[in-house]
């Protein structure tokens, strides 16, 4: 469980984001939604700790800003839009990685932690992968090898920073239906994501920021209107809504 | 191991390894293996070869694991123990020292190591601040820049008083140039306690470092204090360097080639490229230091020449290959 209540992200005069308040509860998906520079990944980094914020951020009920960063660490998973991935690292080494903060600081990792992330490969099909270098897989593979990591933490909160960018559209399904899947087990599950259709179909709840303010807030239906996406990207759309969901098709004007 | 024992067996006055071995053994209580050699090789042996070496392994594996330290907290393949001024400040420090204590002549003389170790710690001080004071603590960046502003500066104002006492020149350059001729047991004391805490700080590290590798922001995400862990390796590896510099001069590129050696023979993680530096440095120098009293023998080579005359090349291989590899 994440919540955050008034929280600031301020960048010198600037504030990136306004008076964000949410709540997500074990097991839901909550995408944060709007234009670039809205102020989705300063966020989402200030919920991982990563930004200095006003307001308050609650993991599990406590005060983030009470727990250390190891205790915020083995709270909160986070998934950078472009993550560092040396490319000689093995993948096996590379998801050991994430066992860091249930390991001392000048420690090594125990029979526990070798399970952990063997656990991760096997959740994401990664097995047959353990020992390939990270520099020798597809984009689509590299995704879900960082989700492993990100998994291997064993964090109740997962927090995904655009998780499909630069994915075709059939590993952009792939990848968010794997997400998915992990929810089942109680993860709470936040991200950003840039395309709303996608949004739509996978998060239960969106929050669509403008200028760093919460600008609509709900379920797609609710929040992903014409007027809404005409206002806050500046983009003619077509919403188109069956059983399947809800659909925005940009419609070229002129 | 190897290099321990050609370290110990080759040299001008030829004595044999069977020998060296029992020698050694009789210097074990309650082995009573009687002592084979005579009182001048047993001396060539224990007061001139055996310091020589251990100084070399302690230098060597030195550099080599505080230049695997320096490239992963920077994350720069690059970089190497004298990054930050550790190598300017030293220089300046021993000139200072050589002309106007004249403590060259006597050669063991205990002022210009002192010297040479204050002048890198100053400089890298000062590194530091100039750096922080440009906002350096999140990005390491600027602490380079820092290095080599405090690098270039400390030339400039070393080249200036080695140009104003031009009679001492030979000695300044033999100093700079690096090298164990002058080494006895007291230069290991004086600098074994840095290095060993130095390098088991850094080994412990490793894991550490790894998680560095993934960069900043990531590590935080972890739960690792990314400033905090960055300045206690740094501290680590110039504290070293600077001991190690002090009784050694500057010797280049160890700290270049052999963790890159031993990333591209074995592994890219640092739980394997820490330990096995500090073994491979250590081996390296040793080595090295026989071939730079050897190959113009009785004349002795700089050891500084046979390493950068090894390093050069091999330099130009790993930047080919680390480009290569983005």
């Amino acid at each position: 469980m994440i919540e955050t209540r008034d929280l600031w992200v301020r960048f010198g005069p600037v504030a990136a984001v306004r008076e964000l308040s949410f709540r997500a509860e074990p097991g839901g998906w909550t995408a944060l939604i709007g234009p670039n520079g809205a102020g989705k990944t300063s966020a989402l980094r200030a919920l991982a700790g990563l930004a200095a914020y006003d307001g308050s951020v609650f993991l599990d009920g406590r005060d983030a800003r009470r727990l250390g960063r190891r205790a915020v660490a083995r709270l909160v998973a986070f998934v950078p839009q472009k993550p560092e991935t040396p490319p000689a690292l093995t993948v096996a080494e590379y998801v050991l990685l994430g066992r860091t903060p249930h390991i001392p600081y000048l420690g090594g990792e125990g029979r526990r932690d070798r399970e952990a992330a063997s656990d991760a490969l096997r959740r994401l099909e990664l097995e047959e992968f353990a020992e390939r270098r990270l520099g020798s897989l597809s984009g689509g593979e590299l995704q879900r090898v960082v989700l492993a990591r990100a998994l291997a933490q064993e964090a109740p909160v997962l927090l995904l920073d655009e998780p499909t960018t630069a994915l075709d559209l059939g590993r952009q399904q792939l990848v968010l239906e794997l997400v998915d899947a992990l929810r089942g087990d109680g993860l709470t599950v936040v991200t950003t994501m840039h395309d709303l259709t996608l949004a739509g179909q996978y998060a239960e709840h969106l929050i669509l920021l403008d200028g760093g303010s919460v600008v609509a807030e709900g379920m797609a239906a609710e929040v992903l209107s014409a007027p809404n996406v005409a206002a806050h990207y500046g983009a003619n759309v077509r919403v188109v809504k069956d059983e399947a969901g809800v659909f925005v098709v940009p419609v070229r004007t002129r | 191991m190897v290099a321990l024992v050609v370290g110990l067996a080759v040299g001008p006055v030829h004595v044999g390894l069977g020998s060296i071995l029992r020698s050694a053994l009789s210097y074990v209580p309650l082995a009573h293996v009687h002592q084979p050699l005579a009182a001048v090789d047993r001396a060539v042996i224990w007061q001139i070869r055996a310091p020589r070496v251990a100084l070399a392994g302690l230098v060597g594996g030195m550099l080599a694991v505080a230049g695997a330290s320096y490239q992963g907290v920077f994350r720069n393949p690059l970089c190497d123990p004298y990054l930050l001024g550790v190598a300017g400040g030293a220089g300046l420090g021993a000139t200072l020292a050589i002309v106007y204590a004249s403590a060259a002549a006597t050669g063991s003389n205990w002022t210009v190591p002192l010297a040479a170790f204050g002048g890198a710690t100053a400089a890298v001080v000062a590194t530091y601040v100039l750096g922080r004071s440009a906002g350096a603590v999140h990005t390491s960046g600027a602490l380079v820049l820092a290095g080599v502003t405090m690098a270039t500066f400390t030339a400039a104002v070393q080249t200036f008083v080695q140009q104003r006492h031009t009679q001492q020149l030979q000695n300044i350059y033999a100093w700079l140039l690096g090298g164990f001729s002058t080494a006895t047991w007291r230069e290991v004391a004086i600098c074994a306690p840095y290095i060993a805490v130095s390098s088991l700080v850094l080994v412990l590290h490793r894991r550490v470092l790894d998680v560095l590798s993934l960069g900043d922001d990531e590590a935080a995400s972890l739960g690792v204090d990314v400033s905090r862990a960055r300045l206690a390796i740094v501290v680590a590896a110039t504290l070293g360097t600077a001991a190690a510099v002090s009784v050694s001069g500057l010797i280049a590129f160890v700290g270049i080639i052999v963790p890159h050696t031993i990333r591209l023979l074995v592994s890219t993680s640092y739980r394997a490229v820490l330990p096995l530096s500090l073994l491979a440095g250590a081996g390296f120098l040793v080595l090295a230091d026989v071939l730079a009293r050897t190959l113009l023998s009785p004349a002795e080579l700089p050891i500084g020449v046979v390493t950068a005359f090894c390093g050069a090349p091999f330099f130009a291989v790993v930047l080919r290959t680390a480009r290569g590899a983005r």
